[in-house]
């Protein structure tokens, strides 16, 4: 049993997500492929479009993969390298959307939703409390029944 | 007032289902071409046989189609008939071969016939990123001055041709 457990623990660490990057496509400078993977991770996969362009096997990524280290090999900014690919795909190749006046509906959305929805509700329960009517004062009879009681 | 506030959620809802409804009836591969209206990126590339190839200038002087094809695509065996008949019609038909070994792509249109005015081998798929291809087939439309007016994700159908850009090519035949 315990053997079985050390052996799925094992299993389960070695289950890393894998990255489609191959060894023939990585830059000799570390420092220049990490900046490679950060930016390919925020790129999307135009062929499979719910993957990177750092997961995904089509050659178009390994393609675009390619231009991003050449173009950082060529000493452009990380900004640059992305304005290239976007210059040439849209927005629509960032797997995160910029914010911009055609996205803030995007970006301001759920926010709104839920100060409306908070509004409403803040409104409707105010609205509740008022409904339940206020104890009528007793009456003159009534008054003069309690003390009765009261007095024995 | 009061049911008015009530039906609010369920307007939104049925908004919301509208706005999905019609999401459904879109295609999520076809991007919208950050090319529109802007020159056709420059490039000068080499035919799939010697002497062949064009460059981005060759485009100039009259409406063209730019179809990048491969032998490798699933879809373009069944573009292909459409574009020989476009070719047939007068219209100036251009070809990339993307990612193909030239001899593929020669085999492939002898096979087929070739309907392209002129061919250009785009091995390395250089060219294609920077014109934004995600798939093979797709085409552009360009106009006298080079301009890309209009592009086509797919294989075009013989209702695009006659419904769609055979007109708009007619109208940009008619521009100065």
């Amino acid at each position: 049993m315990r053997r079985w457990r050390s052996g799925l623990i094992a299993a389960l660490l070695a289950a890393t997500p894998a990255a489609a990057v191959l060894p023939d496509e990585m830059l000799a400078d570390p420092a220049l492929e990490t900046r490679a993977r950060d930016i390919s991770q925020q790129l999307r996969c135009v062929v499979c479009q719910n993957q990177s362009i750092d997961d995904s096997d089509a050659p178009l990524a390994r393609d675009l993969r390619l231009l991003v280290r050449e173009q950082l090999s060529a000493g452009k900014s990380d900004a640059a390298t992305m304005d290239y690919v976007v210059a040439r795909y849209g927005d629509f190749v960032l797997l995160k959307p910029p914010v911009e006046p055609a996205t803030w509906p995007l970006w301001a959305g759920p926010f709104a939703l839920a100060i409306g929805g908070g509004a409403m509700l803040a409104l409707w329960l105010r609205r509740r409390g008022a409904a339940v009517p206020a104890e009528a004062p007793l009456s003159a009879a009534e008054a003069a029944d309690l003390a009765r009681l009261d007095g024995g | 007032m009061k049911r008015l506030l009530f039906l609010l959620p369920v307007l939104a809802f049925v908004g919301l289902i509208a706005i999905f409804g019609v999401g459904l009836t879109k295609d999520p591969k076809e991007l919208p071409s950050m090319l529109i209206d802007k020159p056709m990126p420059q490039f000068a590339l080499p035919g799939i046989e010697a002497g062949g190839g064009f460059a981005t200038a060759a485009l100039r002087g009259q409406p063209a189609l730019v179809n990048v094809f491969a032998s490798w695509c699933a879809a373009c065996p069944q573009e292909h008939p459409v574009l020989t008949r476009i070719a047939g019609e007068g219209y100036p038909v251009f070809g990339i071969a993307w990612k193909d070994q030239p001899a593929d792509a020669r085999d492939w249109l002898a096979r087929l016939g070739n309907p392209y005015k002129a061919i250009a081998s785009d091995l390395s798929g250089r060219v294609a990123i920077d014109l934004g291809v995600t798939g093979a087939p797709e085409t552009f439309v360009t106009d006298k001055a080079g301009r890309v007016r209009y592009k086509i994700v797919g294989p075009i159908s013989p209702e695009a041709w006659e419904g769609e850009i055979k007109p708009l090519m007619d109208r940009l035949r008619a521009e100065a």
